[in-house]
């Protein structure tokens, strides 16, 4: 220990500076702040969950909550992605961020009042821009719907939060940076850029005419393959060493993998086609299929980190989640090379298998390696452990949940693209066909809604326990001198 | 050494190669454009007051999750031959179309037909608004639903005749009349208003006939095909 924190007194210049905290004190300090994050995730997520399902039941019914305009499907329909990414993606991703930049720190977690606010401010934001959504205040911008002043009130809760990991990041008393401190680091300043630049361009000064359409896949392109994208890495590349209990593979493909994804994942997303200059969307299409080398890299440095180890890292219930998740992102990240290639977009674009793709990416991946996490911290920070048996059921749910999803609706998407435009049917005939995939999707929707209650029953159920616990502790400590007096 | 700052200015130098590249270089190319004259007439033309009211309506009830505003060129996908195209040419939608959109609403999932062209295809206001009131009304194998929320029941006195502007329902019981509110009157201004037929530079018509020209996938406008 000492060998370790002596290069850091030189460092820092301060002969004060305490000692590297404890494994237990880093998980007293993050308890109230994370514990939040991580209930107000999964309150969002069912309702997140809720909203999805009364979109999809329209695909079944179309009268259902027809007459309400509300419940209308342009307006659930956003509520219930924006309610995932912002709602729980966003806060699940700062707790698992804030946790491990404790520990890969090993400091305590600083500006705690401050990031409560934060969280606090920011479940405002997010209730405020979803009502804003389903009032119809829709900014029309896919992925930034939420209106101006929720916009706002997020940014702010953002930065507070952003300021308590930049303070605790500075404070770390380990002088080496682990590659997850890359991705978390980098993570930390690239919301709030990608943020306030759309915001500004989008919202305060809208940009004129098909530019709109330029920052929104700009900005969308960032949130979902970078900015998530090293937030669920970072978790990857830190638990699956630690499950497997041997070094990450290669430090240095880590770094590698850092780069190339900031480079190529950030230039992605708009499809051949599109109404703009042709270099943009031909530039894209470029980034998109380099995007390859980053999610090749990942794959090649889990297994070198998990090879021999996997079966027995998928008896761990939380292990299996984030193998699952490295899974879906290489998955994710081929079929969306593939997708974003000039003859093949042309068949896929527009159709069922554009959202298949993003929730394999937001769900599969991110979620997943996020639900892994929250079963590998938060026993630490409340000392009590999960039921293995319900975190594998959640597992069970969860998985089966997105693989029902998503199967059926990127078969469909392939069905129907190559109707529409190979083929010369009538269009309202294919879209009518077409259904019946998303109809069997709705069976995935609801395994992961199940999915999700279990997974909030679970924290809440670990709460509880401890609530219990701390009650009765409270109670025979307060008895105990009462008896003891007379 | 801190390898912190180190690695703030690595990320800030990436956010900011991919800022310049995707934000501001396209900004440079198109965010300046203007009207342009064709054949003494100004394209894009604003949109009248009413049709701007009815883009916030197709704004608010989020009508573009499944409806697409852009049509692919022509051999690209087949956006052309079902007919959503507007220009003879084979260039079709350009970032000219969008100039007084306000938001541009491109929209990236098909689940209904393309609208960029709708005006040219559907003039009668009134079938619009009984298409939006039920869709199945005027397409049987519609899948869209039903927006009877930007409607409103009226009971008709005793003796009373039906307004001009009611719909022709016949699901209405007898005695009350369907009447659109002003969002639907607008949303369908706005449905009417929606055409990019004009011939630009970037969208030249078709060459004499037998020539296929090269290129055919591209869609650049002037300055983009010289960067090219």
């Amino acid at each position: 220990m000492s060998a370790i924190s002596s290069p850091a007194q030189p460092e820092t210049g301060d002969t004060a500076t305490p000692p590297p905290a404890s494994a237990a004190e880093i998980d007293a300090s993050c308890r109230a702040p994370l514990l939040l994050l991580f209930v107000c995730a999964a309150l969002w997520l069912l309702t997140a969950s809720g909203f999805g399902l009364v979109a999809t039941l329209k695909f079944h019914s179309p009268d259902f909550l027809a007459n309400c305009a509300w419940f209308t499907y342009g307006r659930v329909h956003p509520a219930s992605l924006d309610a995932l990414v912002y709602g729980f993606a966003a806060q699940a991703g700062l707790g698992v961020l804030l946790w491990l930049v404790c520990h890969l720190g090993r400091t305590r977690l600083d500006f705690r009042p401050g990031i409560v606010a934060g969280i606090l401010l920011w479940n405002v934001g997010v209730k405020l821009g979803i009502l804003g959504i389903l009032a119809g205040e829709n900014t029309g911008f896919e992925w930034l719907e939420t209106p101006r002043y929720a916009l706002v009130t997020m940014f702010g809760a953002y930065l507070l939060i952003g300021l308590g990991a930049m303070r605790t990041f500075h404070q770390r008393r380990e002088p080496g940076l682990y590659i997850s401190q890359w991705f978390l680091l980098a993570a930390v300043f690239w919301f709030p850029w990608i943020f306030s630049a759309a915001g500004f361009l989008l919202a305060a000064k809208p940009v004129r005419g098909a530019m709109q359409a330029v920052v929104d896949a700009w900005y969308f392109n960032n949130l979902t393959k970078v900015w998530l994208g090293f937030i669920g890495l970072a978790a990857i590349f830190y638990f699956i060493p630690k499950l497997a209990k041997r070094p990450l593979h290669s430090h240095y493909l880590g770094i590698f993998i850092f780069w190339t994804l900031a480079l190529f994942g950030s230039w992605g997303g708009i499809p051949m086609g599109a109404p703009l200059p042709a270099w943009i969307p031909a530039l894209s299409t470029v980034a998109a299929v380099l995007t390859l080398v980053p999610v090749l890299g990942v794959a090649m440095n889990v297994r070198g980190t998990a090879a021999g180890e996997c079966s027995a890292l998928a008896r761990n219930p939380s292990a299996r989640f984030i193998l699952f998740s490295v899974a879906a992102y290489v998955i994710a990240g081929l079929s969306t090379a593939i997708t974003s290639v000039y003859g093949v977009s042309e068949v896929t674009n527009f159709t069922w298998l554009v959202p298949a793709q993003t929730q394999l990416f937001l769900y599969g991946f991110f979620a997943m390696a996020m639900f892994g996490s929250i079963y590998l911290i938060v026993p630490r920070l409340l000392g009590v452990e999960f039921s293995p048996r319900l975190v594998g059921l959640h597992f069970w749910l969860a998985a089966l949940g997105i693989v029902i999803y998503a199967v059926p609706l990127a078969v469909g998407g392939v069905v129907q693209g190559t109707a529409l435009n190979l083929g010369s049917g009538p269009f309202f005939d294919i879209m009518r066909s077409s259904l019946t995939f998303l109809r069997a999707s709705t069976t995935g929707d609801l395994l992961m809604a199940l999915g999700h209650l279990v997974f909030l029953l679970n924290l809440a159920g670990l709460l509880a326990r401890v609530a219990r616990q701390a009650l009765r502790q409270a109670c025979a400590d307060n008895l105990k001198p009462a008896e003891a007096t007379p | 050494m801190n390898p912190g700052p180190l690695l703030f200015l690595a990320s800030f130098f990436m956010m900011s190669v991919s800022w310049l590249g995707f934000v501001l270089m396209p900004q440079l190319q198109i965010g300046r454009q203007g009207q342009v004259d064709v054949d003494g007439q100004l394209y894009p033309p604003m949109r009248p007051g009413m049709a701007r009211q009815g883009e916030q309506v197709y704004r608010a009830n989020g009508c573009f999750y499944c409806h697409t505003e852009q049509v692919r060129p022509k051999g690209y996908g087949s956006d052309v031959a079902r007919g959503w195209g507007g220009r003879p040419g084979v260039v079709q939608s350009v970032a000219q179309d969008y100039l007084y959109d306000r938001p541009v609403m491109l929209g990236s999932q098909r689940i209904g037909p393309d609208l960029a062209n709708i005006g040219d295809r559907q003039t009668n206001e009134l079938l619009l608004l009984l298409h939006i009131y039920n869709p199945q009304l005027t397409m049987p194998k519609s899948v869209m639903p039903p927006y009877k929320f930007l409607f409103e029941t009226r009971k008709l006195m005793p003796g009373e005749q039906l307004s001009t502007n009611a719909l022709p329902v016949g699901d209405a019981n007898p005695g009350e009349e369907v009447l659109p509110t002003d969002d639907a009157r607008a949303l369908a201004a706005y449905l009417v208003s929606l055409h990019s037929d004009s011939i630009l530079f970037e969208t030249p018509p078709p060459p004499a006939p037998a020539t296929n020209a090269p290129g055919a996938a591209t869609n650049a406008p002037a300055s983009g095909a010289a960067a090219k």
